[in-house]
């Protein structure tokens, strides 16, 4: 087991708190560097999905793990950038300007929504969220004039630097700068005053409102900051697609940006990478297991879905913290050992009540 | 509690009974009856092995339980009953009622009369019975409830039982009008809206929310341009929650330190 000596108090507040994470975290940013050399095209493009869901996952977990609202609607967040970023880059703006003004244009319907979900706390707000991503679905689907509806519409080619980006790699490093931007901002945030009132929001609204932090503020402030994040992944998600249609964008993509943040486990961002792989690299592993299953299973539409759905149970019901749950208590066996007791993670139960008063 | 795999519940029920009476040949009533209970058992099976395991975790382990379960149910239908939307043959089929100057059709007719027998049903039940009165207490403080006396796991279960029990109603009512596919759940989301405008927790509320929203979308369907009539329940369901977040009927007040 490892003592930390403190000296300062920014040791805190650091991002890596001691030597061995800066040797891992290097050589895992060497490592993510010089992969377009190893990988071939097929797996540096399934990597680049994978970052840009980690983008999106990182914009989910603000919101989810770190602020305590469910969002069942993030697909709108991402289709809105989707769609700003490749009209904008139509209209003839640079790559970058894009990008920028589909941030904040998602940060701005999320800001919208955020607001009207003020009055919500749970499932309101999650039947919320979920019938604004319906709506903007079926907006997207008949606003033809702008969208294309289900015509669809191309993402045009952008360019970066005078440099058109058409390798797969240099997609590759453009979201791994994003991704590697979007994750030390979200840190820094939860690690500011504003974090620290969003954790305190996450774990009683009733407490953190007695202890002057205004909720209205910082749920807007959350939900904003959760849809431009989203909005970033969105416009990386434009140029992976090619082709933008409103089938892109269905519930399905909530649900498996959810998945991810549950997957990885709620309340880390560590969880969101993990999250992320799992997602990126689960269709692989459900092709071959189709070759292994019986071709009347195999062969059912529905059933990639219906696999979603079992993981989520599965993971729900076996390790609430995810991933990266799981990766503590091993950790933990291993530094206690031989004294690792269970119940050390087991989490306190909280018993529902309503404020019904009738 | 809240159950994101209401639709889907309700799909089982009608394919269920779409089993029971037009393959194995049951009669109508008995295979409905059948039907009913059947499902009420599997949502008794399902709280007492699934759902009991998340008590008195966060809510949102609940609704993300749900969804997933909602998700798995429409595989497993479809595995077993494919994709083809089905027919449901009722002894009223093709029949309608004329009350003066209105045509009704005996299947509309049929879902109007189960719905407020059923309404009047869980109304008596909650109102009057001691499992009613016990499955309020849980819902309002499950520690206190417990404290009291009641069985709430049980209780838990049986909420289910008879939740699962409604759905397969509902799902059989709406079988003959919308044909019966694995995708037919989805008009739980709607369901959901109806509820959350007239206020969770209210019978009537959640009677007049649903009319609401069927009326506007017959509205938005006939005078407004097309697209509007599957966006309206959704925009009208964000409306309310702006306008009247607590619901039409509240019975949920802000918690006062």
């Amino acid at each position: 087991m490892r003592f930390l000596f403190k000296t300062h108090y920014n040791q805190d507040i650091d991002h890596l708190k001691h030597g061995g994470d800066r040797f891992w975290y290097g050589l895992l940013l060497v490592l993510a560097a010089a992969a377009p050399a190893a990988l071939g095209t097929f797996y540096l493009g399934e990597l680049n999905l994978v970052m840009i869901y980690a983008i999106a996952g990182v914009g989910l977990m603000l919101l989810v793990g770190y602020t305590g609202q469910v969002s069942l609607g993030h697909a709108a967040f991402l289709a809105i950038g989707a769609y700003t970023h490749s009209l904008l880059l139509g209209a003839g703006l640079p790559f970058l300007l894009s990008i920028v003004a589909a941030v904040l244009v998602s940060a701005l319907v999320g800001a919208g929504v955020g607001w009207i979900a003020l009055r919500m706390t749970g499932i309101y707000l999650a039947i919320a969220t979920l019938a604004f991503a319906m709506l903007t679905e079926q907006t997207i689907s008949r606003a033809e004039w702008l969208t294309g509806g289900f015509r669809g519409l191309a993402v045009p080619q952008a360019s970066l630097f005078g440099m058109p980006l058409t390798q797969g790699w240099q997609h590759y490093y453009v979201t791994l700068t994003l991704l590697v931007v979007t994750l030390l901002a979200a840190l820094n945030i939860l690690r500011s005053s504003t974090g620290r009132a969003m954790v305190a929001i996450r774990d009683s609204e009733i407490s953190a409102e007695s202890v002057g932090i205004n909720l209205a503020v910082y749920k807007t402030l959350a939900f904003a900051l959760s849809a431009g994040i989203t909005g970033l992944a969105g416009a990386l998600f434009a140029h992976r697609l090619g082709y933008l249609s409103p089938d892109a964008f269905t519930f399905l993509i909530s649900l498996q940006l959810l998945l991810m943040v549950v997957v990885g486990g709620v309340g880390s961002m560590r969880g969101v990478i993990y999250g992320a792989l799992f997602i990126g690299f689960l269709p692989q592993l459900l092709a071959i297991a189709r070759d292994t299953l019986p071709p009347q299973i195999a062969q059912a539409p529905g059933l990639e879905p219906g696999i979603f759905g079992l993981i989520l149970v599965l993971v729900i019901l076996f390790e609430p913290q995810g991933i990266f749950g799981r990766w503590l208590k091993i950790k933990s066996y291993f530094q206690l050992f031989p004294l690792y007791r269970r119940a050390t993670h087991r989490r306190q139960k909280t018993y529902l009540r309503t404020e019904r008063l009738r | 509690m809240v159950n994101f795999a209401q639709g889907d519940l309700m799909m089982l029920g009608a394919f269920v009974a779409v089993t029971l009476i037009g393959d194995f040949g049951l009669p109508w009533v008995l295979g409905l009856l059948l039907s009913v209970l059947a499902l009420a058992v599997f949502g008794y099976l399902l709280d007492a092995f699934v759902l009991r395991r998340v008590l008195g975790e966060p809510q949102f382990a609940i609704v993300m339980l749900t969804i997933g379960l909602g998700f798995i149910f429409r595989a497993v239908a479809g595995l077993v009953w494919g994709y083809d939307p089905q027919s449901f043959p009722t002894p009223y089929t093709g029949k309608s009622l004329r009350v003066g100057e209105v045509v009704v059709s005996y299947e509309n007719f049929a879902i109007l009369l189960g719905t407020l027998i059923l309404c009047v049903v869980l109304f008596l039940f909650f109102r009057r019975t001691r499992l009613g009165i016990a499955m309020q207490a849980t819902s309002q403080n499950q520690l206190a409830a417990y404290y009291v006396g009641i069985p709430v796991k049980r209780v838990f279960s049986l909420v289910w039982a008879i939740s699962a029990g409604v759905a397969a109603v509902a799902g059989i009512l709406l079988a003959p009008v919308s044909l019966v596919q694995p995708g037919m759940g989805f008009i739980g989301i709607k369901a959901f809206a109806a509820a959350v405008i007239g206020g969770f927790g209210s019978i009537p509320g959640a009677l007049l929310g649903g009319w609401i929203i069927g009326i506007a979308e017959q509205f938005a369907g006939v005078y407004l341009p097309a697209g509007f009539q599957e966006m309206s329940a959704y925009g009208i369901l964000i409306l309310a929650l702006i306008l009247r977040p607590q619901g039409l009927f509240a019975q949920i007040q802000r918690k006062k330190v």
